[in-house]
């Protein structure tokens, strides 16, 4: 293998760093307008009950306190001043720093996305495999069927019917949380074994569109001349499979896999609530019905620079492996 | 001029696939197979939804303590739920209101696809690539995300969840239309058009927008099911709908406590019911786009 082109590398790195600042400074500038178009009143949430018996003044006092009595504008601009020297505002529904937030939990989210689409990547590359080998045999029909059943039911339904039979039927696998209860601290066999079943549904999740994709492109690629040739050669039907139809059937894929990170976030906003694991996508929905707004914006905006770096990764994939396209031209 | 390009490819349709694929009769009874399966339970979906409520006078509501989560039976097919309503009544109900935001929403997305596509490819030049961009910007945030912080900076409700699947599914269609207006307008009958004087108005709404509107219309179709997938997650975390107006997604959130009691059915039920749905229409959808474009290959979207 030849070394990588990292001068190519770094500065396709580079230029994408460069676009993505207008496009994060567009969304966080989106979500404080829609905040100020917002009928949700700060004060009110941040008095609560307190905010009916209190006074004009006080209320007054209150929202220029809060500074939620200038333009979102202003407001806007001195939060992305504070978020570049590295503050963020304070979170009130977690009661602590929104960084202290993050740092904390996101870990943890992206530990059970990671195994997630581990699995879900060689599973759905095996099952594909499988599949496009026999076009039309019933293995290729029952994970077709399969695929098509799974990408259409919703994941939270699939995490629910889990618990259901992983931890109530069956016993074998706790159905929630990341250590047991009464525990103190995490241990490696607990979060193991707490792991197995959000890990498994996110994958699940995720794994049909990666069994379509391979199958759909192994079957392309079993039909096209370079297998033919192979098989002409009588290169064993082994051979012929993984060297030359996964190889080139793959190829669509692997440069896809960066941009499957807004479904991977959508799955997790569920797998996470569902199964209370203490990442940042449950605090997201913990933020969002609390609506705890500078915990909310900062997790948009992380959101939002994950997928930008997904789709940076997806070109990297793409001008890697395929030797027909420049980086420098992307 | 776009309508003939339709009905060629409407009489191809049908017949080129199976020349080209050589799978034979296998092939074209699968297909047809298929089609009658979806279209079957895509008119029992609508009809249950439309025709259940007026013709079946009880009261989804109507609880009845004595009776609360029985197992699926005769008197019950689906069980009842924890406050003893009929859970197959519940789930036609729910279904109801979750193809109705799921319609609305899509048809709204759609809308606003196809206007800022359809500018954006007529138009060209500056405007073209700054609504392109402001495409990409908004196409950068997960969908649910987005959806999630509208619903909670406006209140749960129909017409924020409405508004907020509507303004996260329209860049899909967007591209959608952009690139066919592109292609569009290079054909001759665009040219003969404007050099026979037609206003840039004109072009666009007698000449161009006929020929996206198949594609239009798909992307609508396939997007109904998103639209309702995208609702119940939202009333699932409990930003959709509120309990009265119950989707397929609050009845699921509703059983959380009944299954971690051990009974499936109050959760088994509503999500086959959005499943269902979803499968029949992606597989018309499939017929349907293999009818305008006869050469692609047609696999399932969803």
């Amino acid at each position: 293998m030849t070394s990588l082109p990292w001068g190519a590398m770094a500065r396709l790195t580079a230029r994408r760093a460069l676009l993505a600042v207008p496009v994060l400074l567009a969304v966080t500038f989106g979500a404080f307008a829609l905040a100020a178009a917002s009928p949700f009143d700060p004060v009110k949430a941040y008095a609560g009950t307190a905010a009916l018996g209190a006074d004009r003044e006080t209320l007054d006092r209150l929202r220029e306190n809060l500074g939620v009595d200038r333009p979102f504008t202003a407001r806007w601009w001195e939060w992305l001043t504070s978020a570049v020297g590295g503050d963020l505002g304070h979170s009130s529904v977690m009661r602590q720093p929104v960084t202290e937030v993050i740092g904390e939990r996101l870990v943890w989210s992206v530990l059970l996305c990671a195994v997630a689409f581990a699995v879900a990547v060689l599973l759905g590359t095996v099952l594909g495999v499988l599949a496009a080998r026999r076009p039309g045999s019933p293995l290729d029909r029952a994970v077709t069927s399969l695929s098509y059943a799974l990408e259409a039911a919703p994941v939270f339904w699939i995490a629910l019917l889990a618990v259901w039979l992983f931890a109530l039927e069956l016993d074998v696998l706790p159905a929630g949380g990341l250590t047991d209860t009464g525990s103190e601290h995490v241990t490696a066999g607990q979060l193991l074994s707490h792991l197995v079943l959000p890990a498994g549904v996110l994958a699940v999740s995720q794994l049909p569109w990666f069994t379509l994709y391979v199958r759909q492109g192994v079957g392309d690629a079993l039909a096209e001349d370079p297998v033919r040739g192979a098989r002409a050669r009588g290169l064993s039907e082994r051979t012929v499979l993984l060297g030359h139809a996964l190889r080139s059937g793959l190829l669509p894929v692997l440069t896809l896999i960066g941009s499957r990170v807004p479904e991977l976030i959508t799955g997790a906003l569920l797998v996470e609530t569902v199964f209370s694991w203490p990442g940042i996508a449950a605090a997201t929905v913990e933020a969002a019905t609390a609506v705890d707004f500078p915990l909310l914006a900062a997790l948009t905006t992380l959101a939002t620079a994950a997928v930008l770096a997904g789709n940076l990764l997806a070109d990297l994939l793409y001008g890697l492996t395929d030797p027909r396209v420049k980086l420098s031209e992307m | 001029m776009a309508d003939t390009t339709v009905e060629k490819a409407d009489t191809a349709g049908p017949a080129a696939p199976t020349a080209w694929r050589g799978h034979g009769t296998a092939r074209r009874s699968t297909h047809t197979l298929r089609l009658r399966t979806s279209a079957a339970l895509v008119g029992v979906t609508v009809l249950a939804v439309l025709l259940v409520p007026p013709l079946v006078q009880l009261d989804q509501q109507a609880v009845d303590l004595a009776a609360k989560l029985r197992p699926p039976s005769w008197a019950h097919p689906f069980g009842t739920d924890d406050v003893g309503r009929d859970l197959l009544l519940r789930c036609v109900y729910g279904l109801r209101v979750s193809l109705l935001v799921g319609v609305v929403a899509a048809l709204t997305a759609t809308v606003i696809g196809t206007a800022v596509g359809a500018t954006a490819g007529a138009l060209g030049g500056r405007v073209d690539r700054v609504v392109m961009r402001l495409v990409d910007t908004v196409a950068s945030v997960p969908h649910l995300l987005l959806g999630i912080f509208i619903v909670a900076m406006f209140r749960p409700g129909v017409w924020p969840v409405v508004v907020s699947v509507a303004l996260t599914h329209w860049l899909s269609t967007a591209r959608i239309v952009r690139a066919e207006v592109l292609s569009l307008r290079s054909r001759p009958y665009i040219d003969a058009a404007v050099s026979g004087g037609a206003s840039r108005w004109r072009v666009a709404v007698r000449h161009l927008l006929p020929g996206v509107l198949p594609q239009a219309g798909l992307a609508a179709v396939l997007m109904i099911p998103h639209a309702m997938w995208h609702e119940s997650a939202l009333s699932f975390l409990g930003l959709g709908l509120p309990t009265h107006t119950a989707s397929l997604g609050t009845l699921i959130q509703g059983a959380r406590g009944s299954l971690l009691a051990g009974q499936w059915w109050p959760t088994l039920f509503p999500g086959l019911f959005l499943i269902i749905p979803t499968l029949a229409i992606a597989g018309l959808a499939g017929v349907w786009r293999e009818r305008i474009n006869p050469r692609r290959r047609s696999e399932l979207m969803l």
